[in-house]
């Protein structure tokens, strides 16, 4: 991201996207003598591939859900919140890019070196893992949680308009991003693979990694967590009262300070997960502007579900996911973002509640 | 301090407009004079030329006007506001670079008018599917067309990415003695024009605000079903705040592009976007004068005190914060006049010295209902023309 303000830079290196990384490494799509020209004779900059789509329609789709497993995590963090506050809390991007960060620097810590692939036990890097993932969950919670308390509860004391709540989340977000770039400056750390993805079987000829179904597996147990949590639990049931009505919840005992609280904590909790995996996915992701773009794609996936609504999350995410892989291959590498933003214009045109509806209250077991 | 503003704030409003007019006019030909006198402790050199700084900050303060229109007066929270001007940079660069496959090359006294058409029909065109949606969700869906409009420029190869445009038109003129007036090397004369183009676009906005027009959008701002219910088309008001906040958009990304001369995507992105937003709110939404003090606080500051640009970013995500929790009406709050002879029927209703609405007030203590002024009144036959003289 270019600083603002000042003049437009004439041609420079530019940083590819983290998220871009992915699809730039897949030799299909930058083959020339798979693409059609469409528009200019010489290189088309928009393809209409059908053929392609057709011929990586099961590589892209076990991409896309684990890829999009990933957005579902991180948009539960934005429903949770949203359900509870009618908030959107944009600053959950920077607290999930806390969480890679996190994951980096125990990483770190543990004694890899960026770009070394390390020759250890597979129990071992099992166990780092899990410890980078639990130094994650720490971070991004307490992150989320001393969020809630600087920016969001003063507001609240002040009954503030709903816009006001909005504006602070901007600016938390950026004043978190730019303590990052601060911090660690504004190039992507370099990259520690500890799990380098190997096929385990194939599916219609497309192969999966161990990564994917890693990352794809424990998504969904965590999802299962936090809805069982939700749905289950004695706080999850304060949860959705506050979720319902607020004044009610607090008239029948429920404390909404804590509830609140414990909503930014879970959603915190699953963002550094999300970290992990991401991290996991993209080693070279740990960029002080990397959770912006995923950021806006997981609230995508939040309001395309139905935001505010847990299984939404989870079902938006995967369809994100799925949908920016096929968008790719239909149309080419650079507009996998495109695609993204122009469904998340598209679903709030046509159904501003998403597929499941919204409304955590109602979204029982 | 307060007291003493809120005397300035009485003077100012016991004055006829006319009057007003003639305070302004030193005020305006001290800031034409600024980058001439380059004042110690006010200029920002060495760092930055001084008249570049001012020049900035003028362009940042059209801008500001224009998302006033749409974030202060129709209470649209527009996160892509950025992409506007980009369609105004780039539809000056695509009618007069050499680079372009258009192969015109325009004037630029040809291009501006093109440019907040297209600006403004794109307005309209993001306008007509999202301004139903209401709050958070306007504001994401606006953020995702910024980001669509930056993506675009970076993918749609004729508009050529980061290589950009060079050699982009300039407005023609020369002084006396035969030199240009607007030069890549001496941004006195575009300061200048700012300046002027500034003025002109409060006044249209002045007389826009007092019209009926504004009226909608102040009651669309208050309470949009209310709005609705009085009869006000809450949504094709929208679309026009969207249209016209566009068009300025457009004017100032056409400034800019003539003044540097040079357009790539580098500049477009959302975080200018919330620097914009910034502005607005710093200076207090709704404002006209507030918002360009905000737009020169925000564009003059980092240039002064030089800060690095991620400080830039982090001072104003903090000063964002801070307002909200503190101020959340900006530094000089909303203030209105709903009516062309407000203050004349103010003075017959509430006695000499309640010349006007009281200033600094909040959205919520006036829709408590202790003034009258802010029902909705979208009746032409009710406008008090008359009711002061």
């Amino acid at each position: 991201m270019p600083a603002g303000g000042g003049r437009p830079t004439p041609p420079q290196e530019r940083v590819i996207s983290p998220v871009l990384g992915l699809a730039v490494l897949d030799p299909a799509v930058l083959d020339p003598a798979v693409l059609a020209p469409l528009v200019a004779p010489s290189e088309p900059w928009i393809n209409f591939d059908v053929g392609l789509l057709v011929d990586r329609f099961w590589a892209n789709t076990i991409n896309g859900l684990a890829y999009g497993s990933i957005y579902a995590l991180v948009a539960l963090g934005y429903t949770l919140v949203y359900g509870v506050l009618q908030l959107i809390n944009f600053a959950h991007s920077e607290i999930f890019i806390l969480g890679v960060f996190g994951v980096y620097l125990t990483f770190l810590a543990l004694g890899f070196e960026p770009g070394a692939i390390p020759d250890l036990p597979l129990g071992f890097i099992i166990v780092d893992l899990i410890l980078a993932g639990l130094v994650a969950m720490v971070v991004s919670g307490l992150a989320a949680v001393l969020l809630e308390r600087t920016a969001y509860r003063p507001l609240r004391r002040r009954r503030a308009p709903r816009l006001a709540f909005l504006i602070t989340a901007i600016g938390a977000s950026f004043v978190l991003q730019q303590l990052i770039r601060i911090w660690r400056g504004s190039n992507p750390e370099g990259t520690i693979r500890l799990l380098p993805p190997t096929p385990v079987f194939e599916i219609f000829g497309a192969p999966v990694t161990n990564l994917q179904i890693l990352i794809f597996v424990a998504s969904l147990a965590m999802f299962v967590v936090a809805d069982t949590f939700v749905n289950r639990t004695r706080l999850g049931r304060g949860i959705r009262a506050v979720a319902q009505d607020p004044d009610t919840a607090t008239l029948m005992g429920v404390n909404r300070e804590r509830v609140i609280t414990i909503t930014f904590l879970v959603g915190g909790l699953l963002a550094g997960v999300a970290g992990l995996f991401y991290l996991m996915t993209i080693p070279q992701g740990a960029v002080y502007n990397g959770g912006f773009l995923l950021g806006i794609k997981a609230f995508t996936a939040a309001v395309l579900g139905g935001i505010g609504n847990l299984r939404g999350a989870l079902l938006g995410g995967l369809i994100l996911g799925v949908a920016e892989n096929y968008g790719q291959s239909l149309f080419g590498g650079d507009w996998r973002d495109v695609v993204a933003f122009v469904l998340l214009v598209v679903v709030l045109m046509f159904r501003p509640t998403g597929i499941l509806g919204e409304s955590l209250a109602r979204s029982r077991a | 301090m307060r007291h003493r503003m809120s005397q300035i704030s009485a003077f100012w409003n016991a004055r006829s407009r006319v009057q007003q007019w003639g305070l302004l006019v030193p005020v305006v030909v001290f800031l034409l004079w600024l980058p001439v006198l380059n004042p110690p402790l006010i200029t920002t050199e060495p760092a930055t030329d001084f008249p570049i700084a001012l020049f900035n900050a003028a362009v940042l303060a059209l801008i500001a006007i224009g998302l006033n229109v749409v974030i202060g007066q129709a209470g649209l929270l527009d996160l892509g506001y950025v992409g506007f001007f980009a369609i105004g940079a780039y539809t000056t660069a695509l009618l007069s670079s050499p680079d372009s496959l258009l192969g015109v090359r325009y004037p630029w006294l040809v291009i501006v008018p093109i440019a907040m058409l297209v600006t403004m029909i794109s307005g309209v065109i993001l306008g007509t599917p999202t301004l139903r949606l209401r709050g958070d969700y306007l504001a994401i869906v606006t953020l995702g067309f910024g980001e669509i409009v930056r993506l675009l420029a970076d993918n749609i190869d004729p508009l050529r990415g980061n290589r950009g445009f060079q050699n982009i038109a300039r407005p023609e003129a020369t002084y006396p003695d035969g030199s240009p007036v607007f030069s890549q090397t001496d941004v006195l004369g575009f300061y200048w024009l700012a300046v002027c183009l500034i003025v002109i676009v409060l006044m249209l906005m002045g007389n826009l605000e007092r019209s009926r027009v504004g009226r909608a959008w102040i009651a669309v701002r208050e309470d949009e079903d209310v709005a609705e219910l009085t009869g006000v088309p809450t949504y094709r008001f929208k679309i026009w705040a969207f249209a016209i906040g566009a068009a300025v958009g457009g004017l100032s990304g056409a400034l800019f592009a003539a003044q540097v001369g040079y357009v790539n995507n580098q500049r477009f992105d959302v975080a200018t976007s919330i620097l914009y937003l910034a502005a607005v709110v710093l200076g207090g939404s709704g404002n006209k004068v507030g918002v360009i003090v905000g737009a020169f606080l925000v564009s003059y500051i980092p240039d002064r005190f030089q800060f690095e640009p991620q400080y830039r970013f982090l001072v104003f995500g903090l000063a964002l914060m801070v307002l909200m929790a503190f101020r959340p009406q900006g530094l000089l709050g909303m203030r209105q006049h709903l009516l062309t002879y407000g203050r004349q029927a103010y003075r017959r209703l509430f006695g000499a010295g309640a010349a006007v609405a009281p200033t600094g007030m909040t959205a919520s203590t006036r829709a408590a209902g202790d003034l009258p002024e802010v029902k909705p009144d979208d009746h032409a036959g009710t406008s008090p023309r008359g009711g002061g003289e």
